[in-house]
C-alpha cells in the first residue's frame, strides 16, 4: 500500500493536527499518547473528518464521502448497531453479500444471533472487525484494537489480525498506544506527539 | 360529530400532519451544519411563546379565502378557514414546536459514531438515516407525537379565530367548554368534557413517559 497524507486541523479547543506523511507499507503502524492525534488521523482517512489530502495507492480519496472511499475502519468502542443482531451488524454493509468464512475465521459464529448488549468487550471488537472486512474495504483501519483487553484476549486477538493479514494481504493502519503492540503487526511505524509526527521506524515496502 | 370525538380526530390528524415535517426539522436541526439552523430554529419555535390567537390570526391571514392560499384551496375543494381543516391546521401549528423539540433530543441522543461506522460501511447518508437513525430515535419520535398530539386537543386561541366554534365541525373539547360557560344548565355539560380532557391527557403523558423510558433503553443496550 502507497499512502500519502497531508493533514492540516487546527481545532478552537487548541487540538492541532499537522503532518504530510508518504509511506509504503502493508502494514503502518501508529503510535502516541492519547490526545496526541492518532484517532482523528484514521477518522480523516476513513472521511469522517474533513481538512486532508488522501491518496492511497495513487487513489485520490479526498474529495469522496466516506460510503465510497471502501475503506474499513474499526473505532475504539466497536460502534455496533444496538437494534441489530450480531449477525444483521456483520451483513450491514451494501457490500456484504454472504458471511463466508469471517465468523468461524473470528471465532464468532456461535453469537450470530446474539445482540450486541449481550456480548463482551473483546467480542464486540471481533464483531466490528467482522463487519469491516465484509464491507469489502480495500483498506482497514484499526482503533485501538487492544486497548482494554486482558492479556489473554490481547494475545488472542493479535493472532487474529496477523492471521487475517496474511489470508487476505489486506493493508492496514493500527493505532495504539503500545509501540511493542504494533511493532508486532505491522512494518513501518509513525510515532506522532501533539500532533505531529515525531519519529519513524522500520522499511519500507512489504 | 360531538366534542371528544371531533378532539380526537383533530388531534390524530394533525400528529399525523405533522410527523414527517417534524423528523425532517428536527434531523435538520439535529445533524445539518447549515448557517441558516438557528433561523429555522427561531421560527420553528414561534408558535410556542407566540399568543395563541396571534397564531390563530395570521393563519387566517394565510388560509382566508380572499387570500391567494385560501381561494386556490378553495378551488380544490379543500378549504381550511371555518372548515374542520382549519381545526386540524391550528392544532398541528402550534404542537409543531413540542413535537420537533421531542423529535430533536431522540435524535440528538443517537450516537453519531453509529451514523459513522454505517457511513464508512456504504451507506450514504439517507439511508443511514432510514437504517440507523430512524430506528433508534423511533420510540422518542412517537413519545413526542403523544405530547404534540395532547397539546392539540387543548388548543383554543388559534383554532377558534382559524377554524371558529362551529358544533359538529369544528368545536372540539375546549371550545364546546367555552360554548357551555352562558348556556344554561352548561354546568354538567363542562364537566363531562373537563374529566375527558383530563383523562385523555393523561394518558397522553404517560405514553409519552413510557415510549422515552424505552427509548432511553434501547440506546442504552449498547453503553
Amino acid at each position: 500500500m502507497k499512502l500519502e497524507v497531508a493533514v492540516s486541523i487546527r481545532r478552537a479547543s487548541g487540538f492541532t493536527l499537522e503532518m504530510s506523511e508518504r509511506c509504503d507499507a502493508d502494514a503502518l503502524g501508529v503510535v502516541g499518547p492519547s490526545g496526541s492525534g492518532k484517532s482523528t488521523l484514521l477518522q480523516v482517512i476513513a472521511g469522517l473528518e474533513s481538512g486532508a489530502r488522501v491518496v492511497v495507492d495513487g487513489r485520490d480519496l479526498s474529495t469522496l464521502p466516506p460510503e465510497r472511499r471502501e475503506i474499513g475502519y474499526v473505532p475504539q468502542d466497536a460502534a455496533l448497531f444496538p437494534h441489530l443482531s450480531v449477525r444483521r451488524n456483520l451483513l450491514y454493509s451494501p457490500r456484504a453479500t454472504s458471511l463466508d468464512d469471517v465468523p468461524s475465521a473470528l471465532g464468532i459464529e456461535s453469537l450470530l444471533d446474539r445482540m450486541p448488549r449481550n456480548l463482551s468487550g473483546g467480542e464486540r471488537r471481533r464483531v466490528a472487525l467482522g463487519r469491516a472486512i465484509l464491507s469489502r474495504p480495500r483498506l482497514l483501519l484499526l482503533d485501538e484494537p487492544m486497548s482494554g483487553l486482558d492479556e489473554g484476549r490481547r494475545r488472542e486477538t493479535m493472532g487474529l489480525i496477523r492471521d487475517l493479514k496474511r489470508r487476505t494481504g489486506l493493508p492496514m493502519i493500527l493505532v495504539s498506544h503500545r509501540a511493542d503492540e504494533v511493532a508486532e503487526l505491522t512494518n513501518r511505524l509513525l510515532r506522532i506527539e501533539a500532533g505531529r509526527v515525531v519519529g519513524r521506524e522500520g522499511r519500507d515496502g512489504a | 360529530m360531538s366534542a371528544v370525538p371531533l378532539s380526537l380526530a383533530v388531534g390524530f390528524a394533525a400528529t399525523l400532519f405533522s410527523l414527517v415535517p417534524a423528523v425532517g426539522v428536527a434531523w435538520f436541526l439535529e445533524r445539518s451544519r447549515s448557517a441558516v439552523r438557528g433561523l429555522v430554529h427561531t421560527l420553528v419555535m414561534m408558535p410556542l411563546v407566540l399568543p395563541p390567537v396571534v397564531v390563530g390570526y395570521l393563519l387566517l391571514k394565510i388560509f382566508s379565502p380572499r387570500g391567494a392560499v385560501g381561494r386556490a384551496l378553495v378551488a380544490l375543494h379543500c378549504p381550511v378557514a371555518f372548515h374542520w381543516l382549519g381545526a386540524v391546521v391550528a392544532a398541528a401549528v402550534v404542537g409543531f414546536p413540542l413535537f420537533v423539540q421531542a423529535v430533536a433530543l431522540a435524535m440528538k441522543a443517537v450516537d453519531p459514531r453509529l451514523e459513522q461506522a454505517s457511513r464508512t460501511l456504504g451507506c450514504p447518508p439517507v439511508r443511514t438515516f432510514f437504517r440507523i437513525t430512524l430506528p433508534l430515535a423511533w420510540p422518542g419520535i412517537l413519545a413526542g407525537a403523544a405530547v404534540s398530539f395532547a397539546r392539540g386537543l387543548g388548543e383554543f386561541g388559534a383554532t377558534i379565530i382559524l377554524a371558529g366554534r362551529i358544533p359538529g365541525e369544528t368545536e372540539t373539547i375546549p371550545l364546546a367548554i367555552y360554548g357551555e360557560l352562558d348556556a344554561p344548565g352548561g354546568e354538567g355539560r363542562i364537566g363531562g368534557l373537563v374529566a375527558a380532557s383530563v383523562v385523555l391527557c393523561f394518558v397522553c403523558v404517560v405514553l409519552a413517559r413510557t415510549l422515552d423510558r424505552r427509548h432511553q433503553r434501547r440506546l442504552e443496550l449498547d453503553r
